[in-house]
């Protein structure tokens, strides 16, 4: 199985994703007019039944995340996370350019379950000509009437990495300090202006038009079992194609950089793969026969995360390239927690010391222990998963670390 | 106040605030009526002529002119009656008098009111729907309602607002007095009063005295003393002779300074006792160090009628003596023998005599004090009064007419000034004034001018100009705002050395309660070339 | 409805919404914390109250968790301490310890919880901040090198004084507490309150009226009321050496009904007049425009000699007293006890109205 399978990039730079028609045409905006044809608890438990999971990177089963937002209060949200701000991963920018008006249905599929017309997409700062284009597939759609009720707004971010997590995205609406809630309460009971909110991300939204197109028994049939559907990856690093991917979830990491990836470029020998963005875990070349989906990723110690995949070959650097990321988790920390406002900066100074060659065994003694508590105390998701670079490259290079100390 | 200070941040949906400045004067109250608008949404009303602090928060806020304020409710009560916001049921069952008050009420249509108050009628309209809508409303007021020719008026037409909405008696609600200074309310409790014994027990009352002269065991006089104000002119004309003054500083708090010094100059006797060596102090002919706060024991009656402890934590400062001793030695001397071993046993003998503390004891004070009336020892203490009945049994209503302020600007002086108290001083300054960061921070006295109104006189924010009225002149700094009426000034009167009663009126007081009108004088103010 | 669970062993039962810091403090567990403070917002950012529930990946922050049903909590477990000892280094990483001249000595969290929790000095010591604030107003010293961004201050100048003067700036490790602009307090909204002194759990924030004069863990404390304004606020003389150095908040509703400790300016700041050399030490007696001191005996003898005179000639009415709106409940009644018994005249008043 070497094949792309494309479901969301179908129609890819075939349509025009400013154009509700377009889409209509090859059979758009169906799903929610399907959607709307059924009560909203049927609704939610058809998503459930789909096994969707968040493409976002915290793989939470979208139709369970719904159930949980109360009936009773007259104002509920539905808010899109298209702030994609792992250094890497352009996946949600592919979706929206090439698919639009998929997320848009998708939303307005949410939105009758959870029983909201408001919507808002939360869009990287970095991304102001797509915030255009968004702009005038929403007015497009509402335009042609596919939305019916349902309206969407877009914010534009301020570029802060942390503002991708929900929460802070919140507060970053709201027009406070990015920063992130203590969780519970979860965004489903009190989340935008203290309301039950929805937040998912662009790729979970653009997958709902074709489950209720498809239904859902074809959705659960697709990829892995436990993380059905398809996955869009970005490729990156040390790779012949680095491009983007639309593939089933039970497809193999292997086949990911050596099918369609084309291998490592200049034919050179495979050090390490990071799967999942900026926090994610450097697999070894003994662990590429791994599918990619959320658990399989997960019994290897790493995480699919967004889906970015980089490529580093056998002449990269591992403490340097992890002393880069500290800096930028120093530079991401939001400031509020301990463990990771400090900790990252710590981080931060003990890999400096040790990459320029006046680090010590007692430093990476350290800088162990601090990982394991930056993981287990931090507030947000950030903080807990900022150190997994250095732990995952502490367990399997190692001696990159030892060769640098004084 | 009828009700606490707690219950404007936890229970009042609605806080109408006049003639209080409640963040600089009442901080703590203050802090507490902006929770309750951040946190609960609570409404909030403002009028002053003043932008205050709180303004900025206000669904309403009314810069009415000086001297207004029975026109600003009789207006608000107009558009309450005409619109049927009142409550019929509160005003049958528990009140007399609305008829006569409704007639007077009815010359005050809005349009007229905000005429004479220089606000738009529409703000009036706002202001008392939402007072009179609002399940709780409480109005709180301070020295700029009554510090009038007209405050007693003010205050009925106040209390007349509440009546008519049936805003007394509930939590969250009543007539709410912001009183100045810690111990106000106790001194007026205790009968600090030229017409009242302790618990407001009239000295004309045949039955209050007889109460009296048994516990002291002498003869007492029937007849109303002198106010304050009115010792001031009485001394001036030579009638009362001596004077004692206990911690109080007249030759800065009093009205037209000019005037008290040349009444006290003409005394045969002046005796202070104080702790500062104050203006008066310096003209006396006898002098009795007392303690501060910090050196002795007793108690305190705040604002909200709560009785508090207040604890001896240092000795005394050299010589000088606890204030209630030096009263007994005087006393004896005057062959009128008082001795009591410790301020608990005065309490002890206060409590016998007035009735609305009898039920405090020492031990029971420990902690958080008792709220007033407290007529037994099992009493728990009373919170906000008027719950089923009020004092004289129904609820009483005035018809009050609009008076003009006594002074008004002319050609002469053509502006109004008004004076009021900052945040970081205390009344004279005597205590203030030697708190070294207070001082530091505010160390002079400054007249806050409109930017307009500085403007056409050519003058810049921080240039030292002279006020004047028809009593004398001072000279100080011009602050210049925005957030005041553009033909009033204001300036605070916590300083000696450029003391705003220099410029205020004595000979116009508050016929009932004998105030002086602070909060307006025709004044001029110029450029110092 | 009531939920069960198991704190360190022991089972115990907590309404429904009851956070876990309450519920293991109910248990008899000690808990430490920064951020945490009962009468603001919670925040769940120190990470200092973190307990272990059994079976959980990671620690959870007790004081913003709820108690859920057959929870099994375990307060000190290994990973508990580490992360406690951990979360303590970090701050110390960039703390100005100084604990022999802080004023906060003896009453810190961090220094209470380094003893407790044996962190003699920070594995993590590296670079350290220079946030020391030289704001020049009279009364709040700020030294943001012993700040461990609790953000108590800036909650409490939100929601007790509604000042909004203080608030977090920049982000990461550069995150501090500055007003808009990271001016001084004397540009911002700040009313010197020192709410925000009263909520710090170390040393960054004190009073410079204070300073230096004696430790408020080791002075005395005496619960007073409030000199100044009719609202009757109460808070503690710090007394040492039979002086007063210092006023700080009594936050228990219990002694502090009215301000539950929060104070304003003069409140907080305006005690120091009582240590004035200016105070009165001696009766004074005026002779020829000038004044001597005198001893009590003469002073009041003359006193008393002048009244009976003016009374003799006069009647009583011709002398008036006024009290005060300043001194005792008890000293008014005799005052007026005085006047009207003694005297016989009822010419008593006080400045209730001025
Ligand atoms: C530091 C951090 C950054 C994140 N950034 C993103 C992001 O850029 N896009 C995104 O969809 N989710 C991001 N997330 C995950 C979101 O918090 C949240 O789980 C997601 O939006 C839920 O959508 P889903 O269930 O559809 O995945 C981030 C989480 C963390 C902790
Ligand atoms: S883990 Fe980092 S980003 Fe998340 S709240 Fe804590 S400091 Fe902020
Ligand atoms: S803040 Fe606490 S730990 Fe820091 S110097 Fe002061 S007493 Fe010591
Ligand atoms: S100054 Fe004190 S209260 Fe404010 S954040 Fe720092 S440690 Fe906390
Ligand atoms: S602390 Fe401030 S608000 Fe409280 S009683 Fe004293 S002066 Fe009034
Ligand atoms: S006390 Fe719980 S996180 Fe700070």
């Amino acid at each position: 199985m070497t094949q792309e399978y494309r479901v969301l990039l179908e129609h890819a730079d075939k349509i025009n994703p400013e154009s509700a028609a377009d889409y209509i045409q090859v059979g758009g905006y169906k799903g929610l007019e399907k959607a709307r044809s059924m009560n909203p608890k049927d609704l939610t438990e058809e998503v459930k039944k789909s096994g969707l999971r968040g493409r976002g990177g915290a793989g939470f089963n979208a139709g369970m995340k719904w159930s949980f937002v109360p009936q009773y209060p007259e104002t509920k949200y539905v808010v899109c996370n298209f702030d994609e701000g792992e250094p890497g991963t352009y996946k949600d920018r592919i979706i929206c350019q090439k698919n639009a008006q998929a997320l848009l249905e998708g939303m307005a599929i949410c939105g009758h379950a959870i029983g909201s017309n408001n919507g808002y997409i939360y869009c990287r700062g970095e991304y102001p000509f797509v915030v255009e284009m968004l702009k005038k597939a929403i007015g497009n759609a509402k335009e042609s009437g596919a939305l019916g009720e349902f309206n969407i707004e877009v914010r534009m971010g301020a570029g802060a990495y942390v503002c991708g997590e929900e929460t802070a995205l919140i507060e970053s609406i709201e027009g406070h300090r990015g920063e992130p809630r203590f969780k519970p309460p979860f965004p489903g009971v009190e989340g935008l202006w203290r309301m039950p909110t929805v937040v998912n991300n662009v790729e979970t939204f653009a997958c709902l038009p074709y489950i209720m197109t498809n239904g859902a028994d074809w959705f659960a049939g697709i990829g892995a079992k436990s993380y059905p559907g398809t996955k869009v990856l970005t490729l990156t690093g040390d790779i012949e194609n680095p491009t983007y991917f639309e593939v089933p979830t039970d497809y193999l990491l292997r086949d990911v950089i050596y099918e369609l990836g084309g291998g490592v470029k200049g034919g050179k020998k495979l050090k390490a793969v990071q799967v999942g963005g900026t926090s994610g875990a450097f697999i070894p070349s003994q662990n590429l026969d791994t599918p990619i989906d959320f658990d399989s990723m997960g019994a290897i110690g790493a995480a699919l995360g967004s889906g970015a995949v980089f490529v580093m070959d056998e002449s990269r650097d591992i403490v340097d390239i992890i002393n880069r990321i500290a800096k930028f988790f120093e530079h991401e920390s939001c400031g509020q927690c301990t463990p990771c406002r400090e900790g990252t900066f710590r981080c931060k100074e003990i890999m400096e010391r040790i990459n320029t060659g006046r680090g010590s065994l007692k430093d990476i003694e350290n800088l162990k222990v601090l990982a394991r508590i930056m993981q287990k105390a931090s507030l947000c998701g950030l903080g807990q998963a900022a150190p997994i670079p250095i732990t995952s490259t502490l367990e399997h290079f190692e001696y990159e670390y030892l060769r640098k100390l004084v | 106040m009828t009700n606490s200070i707690n219950e404007l941040e936890n229970d009042a949906k609605c806080v109408f605030l006049i003639g209080t400045n409640t963040t600089e004067n009442h901080p703590v109250i203050g802090y507490k009526i902006r929770q309750n608008v951040l946190k609960n949404g609570a409404k909030l009303i403002v009028a002053d002529p003043r932008r205050i602090e709180l303004a900025e928060l206000a669904d309403v806020y009314l810069p009415f002119k000086p001297g207004t304020d029975v026109a600003l409710f009789n207006g608000m009560m107009n558009v309450i009656i005409s619109e049927g916001l009142a409550d019929r049921e509160f005003i049958e069952t528990r009140t007399e008098g609305y008829e006569a008050m409704a007639k007077v009420v009815e010359n005050y249509p809005p349009e007229a009111a905000a005429e004479i108050c220089g606000v738009d009628a529409a703000d009036i309209i706002k202001a008392a729907r939402l007072y009179a809508e609002s399940e709780a409303s409480s109005v709180c007021y301070a020295m700029g309602l009554t510090q009038h020719t007209t405050g007693t008026d003010n205050v009925k037409s106040c209390c007349n607002l509440a009546l008519l909405t049936g805003n007394l008696g509930k939590p969250g609600t009543g007539v709410n007095p912001l009183r100045g200074q810690n111990n106000v309310q106790g001194a007026c409790d205790m009968g600090a009063l030229p017409v009242v014994f302790t618990a407001y027990q009239a000295v004309t009352n045949d039955e209050a005295r007889e109460k009296f002269e048994k516990a002291w065991g002498v003869k007492l006089s029937g007849v109303n003393g002198l106010t304050l104000t009115k010792t001031i002119n009485k001394a001036y004309e030579g009638e009362v002779k001596g004077l004692i003054v206990i911690g109080e500083n007249p030759m800065v708090s009093d009205p037209d300074l000019h005037h008290v010094e040349e009444a006290l100059d003409k005394l045969d006797f002046l005796i202070v006792q104080d702790i500062f060596l104050t203006e008066t102090a310096q003209k006396a002919d006898i002098v009795l160090p007392g303690v501060s706060f910090v050196e002795k024991d007793g108690t305190f009656s705040n604002t909200e009628r709560r009785v508090q402890r207040v604890r001896k934590a240092v000795s005394n400062v050299g010589d000088s003596r606890q204030d209630w001793e030096i009263l007994c030695e005087l006393s004896t001397r005057l062959g009128y023998p008082m001795s009591y071993n410790s301020p608990e046993e005065i309490f002890e003998e206060i409590r016998t005599l007035t009735p609305s503390y009898a039920g405090m004891t020492y031990a029971r004070l420990e902690g958080k004090g008792l709220p007033w009336p407290c007529p037994n020892e099992d009493h728990p203490g009373t919170p906000f009064l008027h719950k089923e009945k009020f004092n004289r049994g129904l609820g009483l209503f005035h018809a009050i007419e609009y008076l003009e302020p006594a002074e008004l600007p002319d050609e002469e002086y053509p502006i109004i000034l008004t004076t009021g108290r900052s945040l970081y001083h205390y009344h004279t300054g005597t205590m203030t004034r030697k708190a070294k960061g207070l001082d530091e921070y505010m160390p002079e006295n400054v007249v806050q001018i409109n930017t307009e109104l500085a403007k056409d006189m050519n003058i810049i924010d921080g240039e030292v100009v002279r006020v004047a009225t028809r009593r004398g002149n001072i000279e100080l700094k011009a602050e210049v705002i925005d957030g005041i009426r553009e033909n009033v000034i204001f300036t605070y009167f916590h300083f000696a050395e450029a003391a705003a009663n220099v410029l205020t009126n004595a000979d116009v007081l508050d016929p009932v309660a004998g105030i002086p009108e602070y909060k307006v004088s025709a004044a001029r103010l110029e450029k110092i070339q | 409805m009531d939920i069960k669970l198991t704190i360190d062993g022991k089972e115990i039962e907590v309404p429904q919404g009851t956070m876990l810091l309450e519920a293991c403090r109910k248990a008899g567990a000690d808990i430490p914390t920064f951020c945490y403070d009962p009468d603001l917002k919670l925040a769940g950012s120190c990470r200092m109250c973190v307990v272990q529930p059994k079976g959980w990946r990671n620690l959870v922050a007790s004081c913003v968790t709820p108690a859920q049903n057959g929870m099994v909590i375990e307060t000190e477990s290994s990973d508990v301490v580490e992360a406690r000892k951990v979360v303590l280094e970090l701050m110390l990483a960039r703390h100005k310890l100084t604990c022999h001249t802080c004023e906060k000595d003896g009453e810190c969290n961090l220094q209470d919880y380094c003893y407790r929790y044996g962190v003699t000095e920070s594995r993590f010591a590296g670079k350290v901040h220079n946030l020391f604030k030289d704001d020049s107003n009279p009364f709040i010293e700020r030294d943001y090198d012993k700040c461990v961004m609790c953000t108590r201050c800036v909650r409490a100048c939100e929601e007790i004084t509604g000042a909004r003067a203080i608030n977090v700036m920049d982000r990461g490790h550069h995150a501090h507490i500055a007003t808009a602009y990271d001016g001084s307090l004397e540009d911002s909204p700040c009313v010197f309150c020192g709410q925000c002194i009263m909520v710090c759990p170390v040393g960054a924030l004190s009073s410079k009226i204070a300073a230096g004069q004696g430790k408020p863990a080791q002075n005395d404390k005496v619960m007073t009321t409030c000199t100044y304004c009719g609202t009757g606020c109460t808070f503690e003389l710090n007394v040492k050496n039979d002086k007063i150095v210092g006023v700080t908040s009594n936050r228990d509703a219990e002694w502090s009904p009215v301000n539950k400790g929060a104070l304003c300016v003069k409140g907080r700041f305006g005690w120091d007049f009582v240590n004035s050399p200016e105070r009165l030490t001696t009766p004074l007696i005026k002779e020829n425009g000038e004044f001597r001191p005198a001893s009590w005996d003469e002073a009041l003898d003359l006193a008393a000699d002048k009244i009976k005179a003016v009374k003799e000639q006069y009647g009583p009415d011709s002398i008036s007293m006024f009290s005060s709106a300043r001194i005792t409940n008890e000293e008014n009644y005799l005052a007026q006890k005085l006047m009207r018994a003694a005297i016989g005249s009822n010419n008593v008043d006080h400045c209730a109205r001025l």
